[in-house]
């Protein structure tokens, strides 16, 4: 199998949380698409891994894994915050810090 | 099981494989748009499974059995469950998601294609035809002996990171 065929696989699906990430207008769905792009990195570094027969890849890819688990719980924690003093998760309604 | 799997994959056809892991590839790519393109939270969650389970598929295909079993562990078992509390908890967004300007759409759009279209110019460009090999799983011994001697401190650094991510996660959503 070709190196870049996964490659190309993470490149399409970090460039899908790319454009979920700037579209989605809730909370959740950005979260979602945060998720994705994390993945797309999880794929690349376990194949840079097995290219140069090392296990650092796969250990990088590990914690890659327990930072994103991290991530979510805050993220969550954030967006029920957000929810539960405005009602609503609309991340376009958030401009508290606008000048 | 996951290190029959792949003794088998080395013994089949090359065509084989490589259409299995387009049929995977497809699938994936298919559901990804569906996660940022589908209206209904619980949809783009479920359709999330199908990507990260992909992605566990893809982790086989390499030979690092230990993160696919933790892919599916971790991200199915947990992070989905915990999206799908969230989607509960904040009942206002379980229907239509949004009306985005068919502007905005447009030009978050054009800048994920042209990211594609560098990174995979890059890719190409750097990467034409090296070839990878899986040889046989990498055994769990090896990725345990790996992380608790020449990973050690950033392995505690993750550690101490989960511990301070719960302790947040308990102090910014309790209620007081």
């Amino acid at each position: 199998m070709l190196l870049n065929q996964f490659l190309l696989l993470a490149a399409v699906l970090f460039c899908i949380g790319v454009y979920g990430v700037l579209v989605r207008k809730n909370g959740m769905l950005v979260l979602m698409s945060v998720e994705l792009i994390l993945n797309a990195v999880n794929i690349n570094l376990v194949a840079f891994g097995t290219l140069t027969d090392d296990v650092g890849g796969a250990v990088f890819a590990l914690f890659t894994i327990a930072v994103a688990a991290a991530e979510v719980g805050i993220g969550l924690a954030i967006v029920l915050l957000m929810y539960r003093n405005r009602r609503s998760i609309d991340l376009s309604e958030a401009d508290l810090l606008k000048g | 099981m996951t290190g029959l799997l792949l003794a088998e994959f080395t013994t089949t056809e090359k065509w084989v494989v490589n259409s299995f892991w387009g049929v995977i590839a497809l699938v994936m790519v298919y559901a990804a748009l569906r996660v940022v393109t589908t209206k209904n939270v619980v949809h783009a969650a479920l359709w999330l499974v199908v990507v990260l389970a992909g992605v566990a598929v893809q982790f086989l295909f390499l030979g690092a059995e230990f993160v696919a079993v933790t892919q599916i562990l971790v991200y199915i078992g947990a992070v989905i469950v915990l999206f799908l509390f969230g989607v509960m908890l904040t009942r206002a967004s379980m229907g239509d998601d949004e009306t985005v300007a068919d502007e905005k759409r447009a030009m978050a759009a054009v800048v994920g294609v042209l990211l594609l279209a560098v990174m995979a110019f890059a890719l190409v460009d750097s990467f034409d035809d090296v070839e990878i090999t899986a040889d046989g799983p990498q055994s769990v011994t090896t990725v345990s002996d790996s992380i608790f001697s020449q990973y050690i401190v950033p392995f505690e650094a993750v550690s101490v990171l989960l511990l301070a991510a719960l302790i947040g996660a308990i102090v910014v959503a309790r209620q007081d």
